[in-house]
């Protein structure tokens, strides 16, 4: 290419301020080139969020710093540039949007104030002009009434309107560089696909260069042009994005290409068992928001509906998955069957007995031995205070189990999950997340459950983590003969895991079915927009090809 | 498998590394300084802090009274020296009373939700009072000693604690372990004990630090204004009280005692701001 990059990195080192520092980036170089999307795929911990912050002179100071390197823009080196530099640079000529669009709002200050505050800090313009301008931003980004929008404050908006109004702002002064941190991992699949197809466009229509980073195979074969694929700091293979992916040099991006689940669904699994260890019967959960004052007055309170005439039942050995995005119900489902909350009407059977009008942890003893819970994120399910033995043993201990032989059965569990028995004596944070999950599941496995219910359980992992600890839960499920509640966003995740879908949209159920029959042939349009806008859909991973469109 | 070695570290190792501020290393050598002189009082004291001696009434300060007489002539050094007893018992019973009481009811508040309504509403009645006029008015109806003292400060320092105990409450129930633990059978008062009770404690122990301070000074106010423990037990506030009538003869009958004072509410209030720091890992480096 006969232009020069819009940004260039030569040599880019970063390591931690402490007395031993630790390197962050063991020297990267990439260059972006105007009308061009690179994308910096990795895991967590492999320096794609740090190479960002350097980018925009936004590294914590006192925390991280350069140590060699240079990060050219328009040939302008950041690194050295002073304060004043770069606050003028960011904004007008690199703009950034990051994860989650709520904490990069002002919460109490209206969006066209925060919007208006770009072309302040930027440009010599008169207010209306300002306003005017502002509009204008905001009609290109495909928001409705744009005047509407300029009066509302961010909790009034949508996660997706909200991150229509930061790629708005980012956008504004028409910037040569935008870097965009995970925008879309936040946001439902059918969001995600609306957002990356406004990048795209004004992208083209402002021949800016992107610099995208994310986790998600899916969506970099969506968006990137080019790819970097980065572990531990380094830049381990790089080129165009359909080399990269269909002719990987590097074992490292094989197996991450690998990990990543199949849409299209696994051959059904032969039913082996009657057995019916749970069954939902019309399940209602209304939240009422009425406060006590106007409950005394008799006024009318606000409710929602949140699970709407849930029905289904779950056999021995049989997964079933729960999809929906978010809002859908599908989590109030698993807390009903919980009982973490308590359901407005309906049944909810387990093996046989309704445990939906029980009340209080001694009625519902047997109930929770039965039905266990695997939760999304493990850095949380697990007390940090407590040595993974004792958390391990809390349910057997109440149930009347002796301390030692508990002890005894954690240790076996433990490396049931492949983990050390010797794990028993240490805290939480001496694991990394999929180990703390494996942590989790054998918690649950320590009550012998017949029914396991996985809460997002493997969204807030690696793929290449989330792989193994899906296969954990398959040989546990084989060996215990659970059955599993699996509830996920992921179409890919509930393809690859479960024999039945049950899809769901605002508390209510829309398809419910065999996974083969529901993902392979949809006969709801809310399924078959679900299915279109999950990311990368045309491409096979495990092929390395692009798969052909059906005629 | 190999395990993480960077995790964060735990909080009794933060407790312990990087050495402590030389304020911190002072205040606390000045605290464990009053401690002692409150302890070993009579050793210390070169005169009975009651004893009358007409003929040296408001002497300056000299070789045999360090910080001169008071208007009955008696040792000011001495009374300073045995009014510490009375300044850091009422300060150790209001915390610790406070604590007691507080802590359970915060915890109940914050766990039962049906409870919390009702126990809320009598601690905001219990703040609406100002303290020291309800602490008055407890002394003015009983007959006015230590535990009598002891409880009038106590009684409004306690929503301050049931406040701070509720709100770690409801910050901790939302954690998923919480949940867990809800699934496996953990009945609701272990679990209170379990996974709750644990992290009020170190925001708890820095409060109680600010409370004990507060106690001392209202002690003292409480002696000044003539409602609090009687002239015969002497405490650094009625010490002031009766000094500040002869305030224009002899200045020194306040400064000495307000100086030992301030010292100590001050060392103890900068132990709590170390206190603080070192237990949030996130204040750190944001105060010296």
């Amino acid at each position: 290419m006969s232009v020069d990059p819009v940004l260039s990195v030569r040599n880019l080192k970063v390591a931690t301020a402490a007395r031993r520092p630790a390197e962050i980036l063991k020297g990267i170089s990439f260059d972006i080139h105007p009308g061009e999307t690179l994308c910096l795929v990795g895991e967590s911990g492999s320096g794609k969020s740090v190479t960002s912050l350097v980018t925009m002179g936004l590294l914590p100071r006192g925390e991280l710093e350069v140590t060699a390197g240079e990060a050219r823009l328009n040939g302008e080196d950041i690194v050295a540039a002073t304060p004043a530099r770069t606050r003028a640079l960011r904004g007008a000529d690199m703009a950034m949007i990051f994860q989650e669009p709520m904490t990069a709002l002002n919460p109490v200050l209206t969006i066209g104030l925060q919007m208006d505050e770009v072309f302040r800090a930027h440009r010599a313009m008169r207010a209306p002009d300002r306003k005017a301008a502002a509009l204008e931003a905001f009609a290109s980004v495909g928001l409705p009434s744009p005047a509407r929008i300029h009066d509302s404050y961010p909790h009034q908006l949508s996660g997706g309107q909200r991150q229509r109004v930061m790629i708005a702002m980012a956008l504004a002064l028409k910037p040569k560089l935008l870097i965009a941190d995970e925008p879309t991992t936040a946001l439902d699949v059918t969001t995600q696909k609306q957002i990356l197809e406004l990048i795209r466009r004004l992208q083209e229509e402002q021949n800016t260069a992107v610099l995208f980073i994310t986790h998600d195979m899916g969506v970099v074969v969506d968006i990137a042009d080019r790819v970097c694929v980065m572990r531990n700091g380094e830049i381990v293979e790089t080129g165009e994005v359909e080399k990269v992916l269909s002719a990987p040099r590097q074992q490292y991006t094989r197996d991450l290409l690998a990990a990543v689940p199949a849409l299209t669904p696994r051959p059904a699994r032969a039913p082996h068992s009657q057995d019916r260890v749970l069954e939902l019967i019309e399940v209602n959960k209304v939240f009422s928001l009425q406060s006590a004052i106007s409950r005394l007055l008799g006024r009318e309170g606000h409710s929602v509906h949140a699970v709407n005439n849930v029905s289904f039942r779950l056999e021995r050995g049989r997964t079933l998955g729960i999809v929906g995005e978010s809002g859908s119900g599908k989590s109030t489902v698993a807390r009903c069957v919980l009982r973490l909350e308590d359901p407005s009407s309906g049944a909810i059977l387990v093996n046989g007995h309704d445990i939906a009008p029980l009340q209080g942890q001694r009625a519902l003893a047997e109930a929770r031995r039965a039905v266990q819970m695997i939760f999304q994120d493990p850095n949380r399910s697990l007390n940090p205070r407590l040595r993974i033995g004792e958390s391990l043993i809390e349910g057997p201990m109440n149930a009347g189990e002796a301390r030692v032989a508990a002890l005894a059965r954690a240790g076996d569990l433990l490396e049931v999950v492949r983990l050390p028995r010797d794990s028993l004596d240490r805290y939480p944070h001496q694991f990394s997340g999929g180990q703390r999950q494996r942590i989790a599941i054998a918690r649950a496995l320590m009550m012998s459950p017949d029914v396991i219910v996985a809460d997002e359980a493997v969204s807030a992992l690696d793929v290449s983590v989330q792989a193994q600890v899906l296969d954990l839960l398959a040989e546990v499920q084989q060996r215990q003969n659970l059955a599993v509640l699996f509830i996920t966003h992921d179409l890919r995740v509930a393809a690859q895991i479960c024999d039945d879908v049950m899809v769901m949209r605002r508390g209510e159920v829309v398809e419910f079915g065999p996974a083969g029959d529901i993902l392979a042939r949809p006969q709801h349009d809310y399924t078959r927009a679900l299915i279109e806008a999950a990311p990368g859909r045309d491409w096979d991973f495990a092929q390395g090809r692009r798969i052909p469109e059906p005629a | 498998m190999s395990l993480t070695t960077s995790a964060p570290e735990s909080p009794r190792r933060r407790l312990m590394d990087a050495p402590p501020h030389w304020t911190t290393v002072l205040a606390s050598v000045v605290l464990i300084a009053i401690v002692l002189m409150a302890l070993f009082a009579p050793v210390i004291a070169n005169f009975e802090p009651t004893s009358l001696n007409a003929m040296k009434r408001l002497k300056p300060a000299d070789a045999t009274y360090w910080m001169g007489t008071d208007s009955y002539g008696r040792d000011l050094f001495s009374r300073v020296v045995y009014g510490a007893r009375v300044s850091l018992m009422v300060g150790a019973g209001v915390a610790l009373g406070s604590i007691v009481i507080g802590l359970p009811l915060g915890l109940l508040a914050g766990w039962f939700r049906g409870l919390d309504a009702v126990l809320m509403r009598m601690m905001d009645g219990l703040m609406a009072i100002p303290g020291i006029l309800l602490a008055i008015a407890i002394v003015a109806l009983t007959n006015a000693g230590l535990t009598t003292v002891v409880i009038a400060i106590m009684l409004p320092e306690i929503p301050q604690v049931v406040r701070l105990v509720r709100s770690r409450v409801l910050a901790t129930r939302s954690e998923t372990f919480v949940d867990a633990a809800v699934l496996l059978g953990t009945a609701p008062l272990r679990l209170i004990w379990r996974h709750l009770l644990p992290s009020t404690l170190a925001p708890l122990i820095v409060q109680g630090t600010y409370i004990y301070a507060a106690a001392i000074l209202t002690e003292a106010a409480l002696s000044f204004l003539g409602v609090g423990i009687g002239t015969e037990t002497p405490s650094w506030g009625n010490i002031m009280a009766e000094g500040r009538l002869y305030f224009a003869m002899n200045p020194w009958l306040v400064f000495w005692p307000a100086i030992v004072l301030s010292l100590c509410i001050l060392s103890i209030n900068l132990l709590g701001d170390a206190l603080r720091d070192r237990l949030d890992p996130k204040m750190k480096g944001r105060s010296a």
